[in-house]
């Protein structure tokens, strides 16, 4: 017989606690683990529930867009006018650079078609996104991004910013998207050393300002400085971003590969807005060789 | 939930502590970011045990593997066990001084990071070094003025 409290026939003590439920809500976690990691079945429902969750991301959002929106609004008004000087300068110097960029970009497709390549650099257009969250798990590098399927955002999808390659979009819900980033543990991309051509992979370490670079032989040639980008061969990024430079070669003749470290050239702890690379959704969805998620390095 | 007298302040020390668990802290203090959602449901299983229990950690669970990114279920999971814990010492707990129940809370925080961390590994993420369990003494930390605010908020509005 359980105990009541006389006023309001509520049991004193909570009935026994039923040890079947907790089996029950484990067998079902562990269920949905499986059916998640395994056959990616439960998009559905993952759907649903980032539905439910997006107004409460966007509140997490607001004190920090309340922080620049004051910054921006309430600078002070030399600020503004050294700013603008600054950004103006800039922009002759950039503008010079585009007008021998144009040129060179004309050369360099007269010479691939004389040379019959296919590689074709033109027509890449960007969709600008802005981050929501960052995952503050240190194995994991992943961000949360303001576009989802619904703007066109797919898996499989590059993302830059205007220093270099950041990452890719893992899984994109209706609203929002998911991306992991070239630093995660799990990420490897197909790169390319700019000065011998070098074809290697950088595989994320969990740490913002290091990538490693896999499989180089201790008597290849990479030094300290050497610009490192993408390689194109996975299908998915395209050709010569940059991606990293090397900061730390090491030659152990003990060990079959060289170690060496490469900082990214994306500023990947200080990120708030991003590019995203539009693709062909066809394109992008199958895995190619490389370029996927791989297995723990 | 809701159904019941004042159940929306339940409702929204949840969607509170769901917000404080994503929000980011400065770098030096990221590491022992508390898991404000833990917390709290381990508050209303001890204070409130006929109403809050092992369904309300498994639905928090999952919308935090959502909010993460996480597996669907790993968090669901660990909150469950939480949960069920929490449940079965709550007679203990309610009589324990404030220092004393922060402890239990520890073990349960660690009880909850080691699972999720279980799973991060199988899936390939495996933790590199014991960093992970930096959030349960955040937790612990945080544990008495949690307490004491939601007690409050419980009597002044009487959640029963």
């Amino acid at each position: 017989m359980t105990l009541l409290t006389p006023d309001n026939r509520r049991p004193l003590f909570a009935a026994t606690v039923n040890s079947f439920r907790l089996v029950l809500f484990a067998l079902l976690s562990i269920g949905m683990m499986v059916a998640d990691h395994r056959y990616h079945q439960l998009e559905a429902v993952r759907n649903v529930l980032a539905t439910f969750i997006y107004p409460l991301q966007y509140v997490i959002q607001a004190p920090v867009k309340a922080r620049y929106w004051l910054t921006e609004n309430l600078a002070s008004r030399t600020i503004l006018l050294t700013e603008n000087a600054e950004l103006r300068r800039k922009q002759l110097f950039l503008n010079a650079e585009l007008q021998k960029l144009t040129s060179l970009e004309a050369e360099n497709r007269r010479l691939r078609t004389l040379l019959e390549s296919s590689v074709n650099h033109q027509g890449e257009r960007f969709l600008i996104a802005e981050l929501l969250q960052v995952d503050f798990d240190p194995y994991r590098h992943q961000i949360l991004l303001n576009r989802g399927a619904r703007h066109g955002v797919h898996a499989g999808q590059p993302l830059l910013d205007p220093q270099g390659i950041i990452g890719q979009i893992s899984e994109a819900d209706a609203l929002t998207s998911r991306a992991i980033l070239i630093t995660d543990p799990n990420h490897a991309l197909p790169v390319q050393i700019v000065r011998t051509g070098m074809r290697t992979l950088a595989l994320g370490a969990g740490n913002f300002q290091a990538l490693q670079l896999s499989h180089i032989l201790n008597s290849d040639d990479v030094r300290v400085g050497d610009v490192v980008v993408t390689s194109g061969l996975d299908g998915r990024f395209p050709q010569g971003y940059p991606v990293a430079t090397v900061t730390q070669v090491e030659f152990d003749p003990t060990r079959p590969f060289a170690r060496i470290s490469a900082r990214p050239s994306a500023q990947l702890d200080r990120l708030r807005e991003v590019l995203l690379l539009v693709t062909d959704p066809a394109d992008g969805a199958a895995p190619k060789a490389g370029a996927r998620i791989a297995g723990p390095p | 939930m809701l159904h019941h007298p004042a159940g929306w302040v339940i409702v929204l020390s949840f969607i509170v502590a769901f917000l404080l668990t994503s929000i980011p802290l400065p770098a030096w203090l990221e590491t022992f970011h508390p898991d404000w959602l833990c917390l709290v449901l381990i508050y209303w299983c001890i204070a409130l045990p006929q109403r809050v229990g092992m369904g309300t950690a498994w639905l928090l669970g999952l919308l935090q593997d959502v909010a993460r990114g996480a597996l669907l279920g790993q968090h669901a999971l660990a909150l469950v066990v939480v949960a069920y814990i929490g449940l079965k010492l709550h007679r203990r707990l309610r009589l324990f001084p404030l220092w004393q129940q922060s402890l239990s809370v520890l073990v349960l925080l660690l009880i909850e990071q080691i699972l999720v961390s279980w799973v991060s590994g199988i899936s390939g993420y495996p933790p590199r070094d014991l960093g992970y369990l930096a959030p349960a003494l955040g937790g612990m930390l945080a544990w008495p003025w949690v307490f004491i605010l939601l007690r409050d908020l419980r009597q002044r509005f009487r959640v029963a």
